[in-house]
């Protein structure tokens, strides 16, 4: 779990071939403390590109095993379309991380819920981190972490990051989501009825427009709250029937994608390894 | 959508709760108050005001989010908790 | 079936499942004590909230000055030393006069000033920053001043930036970020200039201890050092007073707009954790500023030996450039060495006042760093009067950003003309505050 030294540096590791795990959250939740602890020195931040978005990537070792831990930016929800709850969708969305750690504020659990929720409706391999679980305890909340696991289908590890409590118990959980021998089984949101047919209709009409295994619910409700870029690619022209849906090698340049900042690329390495620090004063123009 | 009774946010005293019945913001504003927990049913606390008036500290959720009076003169509430 | 209202049921259907789960896997007891509203109360009552500020500012800003001082002393005599060694080696290698200059005299010693003078304040300053940001004061600052920044159209988180800026301004410039809004980011990334950063401190305290503690006037340390840490503070207050009076006007001439929605999260006070303040705020902060420090000053310190070694026409290049600048440097209080000083200096502002030095001894070599007495007796012999210091101080405060700093702009901003606007807008304001305050000292009979 410690750090693995300076000269394992963020591109080379971002390219190598070790689990990508992102850390998504909250503001104010203790996630910096947790990437810190987990990644010692081994990180690095950059830009993304074309954002002034900060974000940092490092490297962690836990029983002998590297991962390349991704620090997403700190936003309350997935949805309003600012550029961190751009950044962050989209990693999770096409960075397909092998396991998604959120970081919960166990003292604002409600709020902090609703991002997880949000988190699980893009992807399953997720982890919850029950962060600041003792400042909770002071302030009078007695937390059953096996019925929240229950209720969300996925695996919750109570934590101090602040004295590194609960993180080896967390690593333990991110490797066994990415070599398969953790299944989740998130139970989806339901939304009123008529959401949900719209829902339906939508996702029918982007999968012939994405590579198998978008995560088509989470994009048709971003398209439901009017996301822009979404909007665009339902409004572009739809493949001719009968052909197969795009799989696999993003596609040239060129070809008609929606938007730049849209490319349903299936594991956009770049994202991490473009903003290397050498690399990060080519950003702007 | 202003129910009967409601009041805007930015009314309620220090001190005073209430329940957040709609919601008059619009565009991301709206998303945004509606992420950080000013769903209808929540109950919101007025915890203070900042030395000058403005802005004022309300309790959502379980945390504590600071708002300028005309943003939250978008949040209705009713004052029965 | 209108967007607004399916986003609005779909935000709230999560929120009553997120309700659900609260429900089901949370009990309430009763909590324990928690003392952040007691705190709190304190930090946001106009009557001790304000004063409080003032006091942790000018605290922090004398802890760093007094605290700096033996370490930079030691590190100035170790480089001394080594100095010493190193020029022995050079002579025993054979080499000729003008290597032992440039990279003695001019490499070597601006080096040694930069780290000397700058290394200590800030591994005082940035865990003083860090332990302040950990304990979760500064989100309490920008809820107290909110009000001001609104009423100069500007974000109140601008004053977490201005903190920020206080250690460095290419930091406080990248930690723009935090405002959402792109026009009062702009106003945050253009004004912060006039928080002043580290590098400028210590010509800022030195000056003062001059000026205001006595010039040397057989003052002790401490009386002295309180002194110098008042007169720095209100220095720093005039940068502030300045930075709301440019957002105000940048708010209704370039940057027009209204007020942006506003939100800030108040965290809980926090135990901070003393020693990862320590690492984080000596790695990420100290070490990062000081590493690009040295990078710039190195080369500077060569390029003005060069400029106080090569004559033409009699005198060197740095006495024609300072006599160039003379007629300008006249009317803003101070003279043509003091203003070709701050135009050689836009590499790192802490080199400003050694390459004055040099050039007012003549030795065409930045000095060692010696006493304040000693110091101040150049100073008087080369005409500076308590004018002169004054008028020294608001350029520094007030004048272009260094080249890190101009460079981040660029690369925030990703702008050229913004940039340059960084580079012009503070240069107009110290150039016309400047000359105010000659043209009043000079009338009143000061200077």
């Amino acid at each position: 779990m410690a750090s693995d030294g300076l000269f394992r540096t963020g591109p080379r590791a971002a390219s190598g071939s070790h689990p990508v795990v992102a850390l998504a959250g909250n503001p104010n939740t203790g996630k910096s403390t947790v990437f810190n602890a987990l990644t010692g020195l081994a990180q690095h931040t950059g830009n993304w590109p074309g954002k002034t978005v900060r974000t940092a990537w490092g490297t962690a070792r836990h029983r002998g095993r590297l991962y390349t831990l991704v620090d997403l930016p700190g936003t309350y929800s997935l949805l309003a379309g600012s550029a961190e709850e751009e950044v962050a969708s989209d990693f999770l969305c096409h960075g397909r991380p092998d396991a998604t750690v959120v970081v919960a504020d166990a003292t604002a659990l409600e709020r902090n819920l609703n991002l997880v929720l949000q988190v699980l409706e893009v992807t399953g391999k997720v982890v919850v981190l029950l962060n600041l679980i003792d400042e909770a305890r002071r302030k009078g909340y007695d937390i059953d972490v096996g019925v929240l696991a229950e209720g969300l289908g996925v695996p919750v590890v109570p934590a101090v990051a602040r004295d590194g409590r609960g993180l080896p118990e967390l690593m333990d959980t991110v490797a066994a989501l990415c070599d398969g021998s953790l299944v989740t089984h998130p139970r989806p949101v339901v939304y009123p009825p008529d959401v949900e047919e719209s829902l339906r209709r939508l996702e029918a009409r982007l999968a012939g427009r994405l590579p198998r295994g978008a995560p088509l619910r989470w994009l048709a409700v971003r398209a439901l709250c009017g996301d822009a870029r979404v909007l665009r690619l339902l409004a572009g022209p739809a493949p001719p029937p009968g052909s197969p849906a795009p799989a696999g090698p993003a596609p040239p340049p060129g070809s008609p994608l929606p938007s730049p900042g849209f490319s349903p690329v299936v594991r956009p390495r770049p994202a991490v390894s473009r903003t290397s620090p050498e690399t990060k004063r080519s950003a702007g123009p | 959508m202003p129910s009967p009774g409601s009041v805007p946010l930015h009314l309620l005293p220090p001190g005073a709760a209430a329940k957040v019945v709609g919601m008059e913001a619009g565009g991301p504003k709206r998303r945004r108050l509606l992420d950080l927990g000013f769903v209808p049913g929540a109950v919101v606390e007025v915890v203070r005001r900042s030395p000058f008036g403005d802005p004022t500290a309300y309790a959502i959720k379980g945390s504590v989010i600071a708002l300028r009076r005309e943003d939250a003169a978008g949040i209705l509430v009713r004052g029965d908790v | 079936m209108t967007r607004t209202a399916d986003a609005d049921r779909i935000v709230a259907a999560l929120y009553e499942r997120a309700g659900t789960l609260h429900r089901t896997a949370v009990t309430r007891r009763v909590p324990g004590r928690d003392l952040t509203p007691v705190i709190d109360s304190i930090l946001s009552s106009p009557l001790t909230g304000f004063p409080l500020m003032l006091l942790t500012l000018g605290l922090v800003i004398w802890v760093t000055v007094a605290g700096a001082n033996y370490p930079s002393e030691v590190l100035a005599r170790a480089f001394q030393a080594g100095e010493r060694v190193l020029a022995a080696a050079l002579s025993a290698v054979g080499a000729p006069a003008w290597a032992g200059g440039f990279l003695l005299d001019g490499v070597y010693r601006g080096l040694a000033w930069v780290i000397a003078v700058m290394l200590p304040p800030m591994a005082i300053f940035f865990p003083c920053f860090t332990l302040l940001e950990d304990l979760g004061y500064l989100p309490r600052i920008a809820f107290s001043l909110d009000a001001v920044f609104k009423k100069v159209g500007a974000c109140g988180r601008q004053a977490l930036t201005m903190g920020m800026g206080l250690g460095c301004n290419a930091a406080g410039v990248v930690s723009c970020r935090i405002i959402d809004s792109p026009r009062e980011r702009m106003t945050a990334i253009l004004t912060n200039v006039f928080t002043v950063c580290n590098g400028r401190f210590p010509a800022l305290i030195t000056l003062a201890a001059v000026f205001a503690g006595g010039a040397g006037a057989g003052r002790s340390a401490a009386g002295g050092g309180a002194a110098a840490a008042l007169v720095v503070t209100a220095v720093v207050l005039t940068g502030a007073v300045v930075t709301l009076a440019v957002s105000w006007l940048l708010s209704r001439t370039l940057l027009r707009g209204a007020p942006s929605f506003f939100v800030l999260e108040l965290p809980p006070f926090r135990r901070p954790r003393l020693g990862q303040v320590l690492v984080r705020s000596v790695l990420d902060r100290t070490l990062f500023v000081l590493g690009r420090a040295v990078t710039v000053a190195a080369p500077a310190g060569g390029l003005v030996w060069v400029l106080a070694n090569t004559s033409v026409g009699g005198s060197t290049l740095l006495a024609h450039l300072a006599g160039w600048l003379g007629p300008a440097g006249a009317a803003l209080g101070l003279d043509g060495f003091i203003l070709a000083a701050f135009v050689l200096g836009l590499p790192a502002n802490e080199i400003v006042l050694p390459i004055l030095l040099m050039s007012y001894l003549s030795t065409g070599a930045m000095v060692e760093v010696g006493s304040l007495e000693a110091l101040g007796s150049i100073l008087a012999a080369n005409g500076w009067t308590g004018l002169t210091a004054l008028c020294f101080m608001l350029f520094s405060l007030l004048h272009w950003p260094c080249a890190t700093t101009l460079l981040t702009i660029r690369k925030e901003t990703m702008s050229a003309r913004w940039t340059a606007a960084a580079a012009l807008l503070p240069t107009a304001v110290a150039a016309v505050v400047c000359a105010a305050v000659a043209a009043a000292g000079r009338l009143l009979g000061v200077g």
